[in-house]
């Protein structure tokens, strides 16, 4: 086997592609580095002149409005020069190829390639090209491909889980809801695990779970109250509506009654349990308006320390 | 670490600068001290400088100009300037003045936090080798050391300040 394609030969992290088998001393470094980027909104300069000079390139193959813009602040935020190309209206509709489209954004002298892909393994494919191409100055960043990772989402989740929880490895996290579609899930679960954290669980019906996904070192529970039960921290995965359409699911107003997080259900977790959401919120789907918008939602603080985690990954790739 | 020749006793070079800038600084300017020996100094001097001195705390890391060449230094503190920046008088506070580029990313720095009124310089060390037009206003020692070697400033668990000289590359290990 080869080595870790994210990682160059000192073992330093230049592009960020998965969080499975990412060590965990660098998965610390990019969470500790994030920390003071968050008080940098605060500023008159909301600035820091890190990547003064390089150019950033949005490639989003899918649509994002959320994770484009908090990359596009992330970027600004580091002083690069930000460019987002609306794919969906370009050069791969008139039939140019992935690879073709990263070169000539090279010879437009690309630095950071941010890609999202709907086919898994998208910015692999980028990166495993610039290395073949002796480009190993130019870093891709996973913004989300297919239904594999979405590594930004799983740091900043477990910067938020770290934040208000401190120690990972005392703690009880549940992931509910459709686990089967969520590359946010697979990320986080590989983050936790590798963070030692010991006891990970997914609640979700069979039907939005994959096969065997145990070996993924997680209990599965399809009764929500009993997976609740005892956690520290309650991550709610969006329903994707076009779930609705298929045959996985009754309706919208079942999986709210049996998947829903509410109030009642949320007392079953600790007291000081934390509940999170990576966004967009179905309410009145997977979660109610009084508990996304209550004390033990930290939802709101996710999207802000997701701007300093994606700060801390576009500023360690672009040295490494 | 072996001890490199002679080196002064960071006490009375602390001392030193503290008389230098007694009657000198205005009574209200604040001290922003550069992480990490910078703003054990800074802590020092606002206890010892008569008035009533804001303490800040500033780390140069994401305003250095070799980011490129060496990417981002792990522990990276949180800047920390708890007065208004636009208007105010500032002494910026180093352990040691060499090349004066940690000195030009501080004023980069403080200034996206403001228009400060003025910025004066103290150093506890002064060791010349300027690669920029950087002076101190205050300096509590001058000392002359070869290229081959930093100035490192300690502080034990007592607070005490000591420095010790050694080969360059050690420092960057030293514990914050």
């Amino acid at each position: 086997m080869t080595r870790n394609p994210q990682l160059n030969a000192n073992g330093e992290l230049t592009h960020l592609l998965t969080l499975e088998g990412l060590p965990a001393a660098i998965v610390t470094h990019i969470l500790d580095t994030a920390e003071p980027f968050v008080s940098i909104a605060e500023r008159e300069v909301k600035k820091v002149p890190l990547l003064r000079g390089k150019a950033m390139f949005n490639l989003f193959f899918e649509n994002s409005t959320r994770t484009r813009t908090t990359f596009e602040i992330a970027a600004k935020r580091l002083s690069a020069d930000v460019i987002n190309l609306n794919i969906g209206a370009s050069s791969t509709t008139k039939g140019e190829t992935l690879l073709d489209t990263v070169d000539n954004l090279c010879a437009m002298n690309a630095d950071l390639f941010v890609v999202r892909h709907s086919q898994s393994g998208a910015p692999h494919l980028i990166a495993a090209h610039l290395t073949a191409k002796g480009r190993s100055h130019v870093h891709v960043v996973n913004a989300g491909d297919g239904r594999h990772a979405h590594p930004t989402q799983g740091l900043l989740d477990l910067y938020t889980i770290r934040h208000y929880k401190k120690d990972f490895r005392a703690l009880t996290v549940a992931i509910v809801g459709d686990v089967l579609h969520s590359r946010v899930a697979r990320s986080l679960i590989h983050g936790l695990t590798t963070m030692q954290v010991p006891r990970v669980r997914v609640i979700a019906p069979r039907t939005l779970l994959p096969t065997k996904v145990e070996s993924l070192g997680v209990e599965v529970f399809n009764d929500m109250r009993e997976g609740l039960s005892g956690c520290d921290v309650i991550v709610m995965l969006r329903l994707q509506n076009e779930r609705m359409k298929g045959a996985l699911l009754p309706s919208a107003g079942e999986y709210f009654k049996h998947y829903g997080l509410t109030g009642d259900k949320l007392a079953l977790a600790r007291p000081d349990a934390i509940v999170m959401h990576p966004g967009p919120m179905n309410r009145g789907v997977e979660i109610e308006s009084p508990v996304a918008d209550g004390a033990r939602s930290v939802i709101l603080p996710q999207v802000t320390f997701g701007i300093a985690v994606r700060m801390a990954v576009l500023s360690i790739v672009s040295a490494n | 670490m072996t001890p490199d020749g002679d080196w002064p006793d960071a006490e009375a070079a602390l001392e030193a600068l503290v008389e230098r800038m007694r009657g000198a600084v205005a009574h209200d300017a604040a001290l922003v001290g550069i992480y990490s020996g910078g703003a054990w100094i800074a802590e020092r001097l606002a206890a010892r400088l008569p008035g009533a001195h804001p303490l800040g705390f500033i780390d140069v890391s994401y305003y250095r100009d070799d980011y490129a060449l060496s990417g981002l230094k792990p522990n990276t503190r949180r800047t920390a300037l708890p007065f208004d920046v636009s208007g105010a008088s500032i002494v910026l506070v180093d352990d040691v003045l060499y090349t004066g580029r940690s000195v030009r990313a501080a004023i980069n720095e403080l200034f996206d936090f403001g228009r400060p009124e003025r910025i004066e310089l103290a150093v506890l060390v002064d060791r010349g080798g300027r690669e920029l037009p950087v002076e101190a206003t205050y300096t509590g020692v001058r000392l002359a050391v070869a290229r081959d070697r930093s100035i490192v400033l300690s502080r034990d668990p007592g607070g005490a300040l000591s420095l010790c000289v050694e080969p360059v590359g050690v420092a960057s290990d030293r514990p914050a």
